[in-house]
């Protein structure tokens, strides 16, 4: 059953989760992904691996990690290890399906800044830096990004790459020595965006229930391509907010 | 020998101004109490290193303790910003510093290469990052190997004083962990000095029922501090629970700078220690974070004779 009372950070939850139905191996950012892949692991997902960078595999968290790092991941897990062996043998060795990140900027390209806002020596605003995204980017078989759209978030280049996407577009990111294959998709509280499979460019794929293009394109730095035949999302579920809702978020800090 | 010491007279012996130091701890046993102290014995020009600053490092920088930080991600965590870090960063309040900036890959590779005395450490990160421009010490290296092979390096991460928290030690400062145990093992090997600070001195007999679980051992070891709940609002696994309201509520303190110095006031220069500021804290609180109960299956060495 679908139902029409939701917010825009649920829709977004609930359209990240869905988009990691039938992934294995996913690696977890901290804040909003996190929320949105405990419900795809609790919907339809069971068999995913939640590998956190804190240094567990396979976490059954009974309640809402309020960081990457609670107590909650580690009881119940499958293994808990030091950061080192997470770095190197599981992410490095190629374990990680899918890194699912949040981006503070994520430009045309899928590039992710989360350093500086202006000039790294000078800058605006300092942001938290890369954690473990940067590598996380390059190491990953794909990435997924879940962010709101904000013309500030989507800029057309970002001010300091931390996370390679596409870098300028076309061929460019198969010039690095990366394994993985760069972000394929972007989720956001006004519809989703995929990359061109050509020109790594990020288009509008779908809209939400009531978005506009209008809105999409108002919302980024550039001249947003929309896909010829644009999809449509379906509402939440009544059980995808119930547990949204009463399990995973229940004194409202990410789904207001 | 026992190198039981309080956290006054550890301080005071092994952190001299213009140290580098670790705190380390991944949200997970984070030694809020050392920083505390640290704070109190006004250290100065300190370079400090962690992969998450955190809180601990956000007051030590308000507190004007800092003239450098080495880290890889500078929020706090599940919350937002780190406000008097942003503060030292944007516009020199209280002093500015100089920020030397990785990614985590890069940093826990800086710490095995500390610990195993290597020149650099490779790893498959920074390609197409911005990072190694903003970071020089961050640099590319072809496989000897394989000339179509690039890889980044780093250098290694060599604290003069590393300050690790643990569930539990003895005298001689054997060390068990578990739980997230983060880069802590690495940063106690990496460090000139170290020290272990514990919720529970125990037995040497009773680490050595259970070998496979000591991180640290204790001739690496040059102080054992005793002092139960020095990880809040941190958390240890198994004896509480990360107070998730106080780094909600920081944030609200943090954002000014007069604010946040009568925090210090209050919680840090107004104690003696860290049994006045659990005292302080009242019984209410530390009770509320007890965690439930999740004991593990009993193992069995074995008995050789």
């Amino acid at each position: 059953m679908t139902t029409n009372e939701y917010t825009k950070s649920e829709l977004m939850i609930v359209n990240a989760a869905r988009e990691l139905a039938g992934e294995r191996v996913v690696f977890v950012g901290v804040g909003i992904p996190n929320i949105a892949v405990n419900l795809a692991q609790r919907t339809g997902s069971p068999d995913m691996e939640m590998v956190y960078e804190a240094g567990v595999f396979g976490a059954r968290p009974t309640r809402l990690p309020l960081s990457i790092g609670d107590p909650c991941l580690v009881t119940g897990s499958t293994l808990a290890c030091g950061m080192p062996d997470l770095f190197m043998y599981y992410l490095q060795g190629g374990l990680i399906d899918v890194g699912f990140l949040g981006g503070a900027q994520i430009d045309r390209y899928g590039n992710i800044n989360t350093t500086v806002i202006g000039d790294y020596e000078n800058p605006k605003v300092r942001l938290p830096g890369s954690g473990g995204a940067c590598e996380i980017a390059l190491l990953a078989k794909k990435i997924m990004i879940i962010t709101r759209m904000q013309r500030r978030r989507f800029p057309e280049k970002v001010d300091f790459v931390t996370s390679a996407g596409f870098l300028g577009g076309d061929n460019e990111r198969e010039k690095l020595n990366a394994p993985g294959k760069g972000p394929t998709v972007v989720v956001t509280d006004v519809g989703v965006l995929r990359f061109h499979p050509e020109t790594h460019e990020m288009y509008l794929a779908a809209l939400h229930p009531g978005a506009t293009v209008d809105q999409a394109r108002e919302n980024v730095g550039w001249d947003l391509r929309v896909a010829d035949e644009l999809g449509a999302t379906e509402p939440p579920m009544t059980e995808e907010l119930h547990i949204i809702r009463e399990e995973l978020d229940p004194k409202g800090i990410y789904r207001k | 020998m026992s190198k039981l010491m309080t956290m006054q007279d550890a301080v005071a012996e092994f952190v001299h101004d213009g140290d580098s130091v670790a705190i380390e701890g991944f949200t997970h046993l984070i030694c809020f109490a050392a920083g505390h102290e640290i704070i109190r014995q006004q250290k100065r020009n300190l370079e400090l290193c962690r992969l998450t600053p955190d809180l601990i490092y956000d007051q030590m920088v308000a507190a004007g303790c800092a003239r450098k930080l080495v880290f890889s991600w500078a929020g706090n965590p599940g919350v937002g910003s780190l406000h008097a870090l942003r503060r030292a960063v944007e516009k020199g309040i209280p002093n500015p510093i100089e920020i030397e900036e990785y990614s985590h890959f890069g940093m826990v590779s800086r710490f095995v290469a500390g610990a195993a005395k290597l020149p650099f450490y490779p790893l498959r990160s920074y390609a197409g990052s911005d990072l190694p421009v903003a970071n020089p010490r961050i640099k590319s290296l072809r496989s000897p190997y394989d000339e179509n092979d690039e890889v980044y390096v780093v250098p290694p991460l060599n604290p003069d004083v590393s300050i690790i928290h643990v569930q539990r030690a003895d005298e001689q400062g054997n060390a068990q962990m578990w739980g997230l145990v983060g880069v802590g093992k690495e940063a106690a090997f990496a460090a000139d000095r170290l020290i272990i600070v514990a919720e529970d001195i125990v037995d040497e007999s009773v680490i050595r029922a259970d070998p496979n679980r000591t991180m640290i051992p204790g001739v690496i070891v040059d102080a054992v501090v005793h002092e139960p709940y020095s990880a809040h609002p941190s958390y240890t696994q198994g004896y509480y629970d990360r107070d998730n309201d106080f780094y909600l509520e920081y944030d609200g303190i943090s954002r000014d700078q007069e604010k946040l110095e009568a925090w210090l006031d209050e919680w840090v220069y107004g104690v003696s220690g860290r049994v006045e500021y659990v005292e302080k804290l009242g019984e209410g609180k530390m009770a509320g974070l007890q965690p439930g109960e999740a004991y593990a299956e009993p193992l069995n060495y074995g008995s050789y004779r």
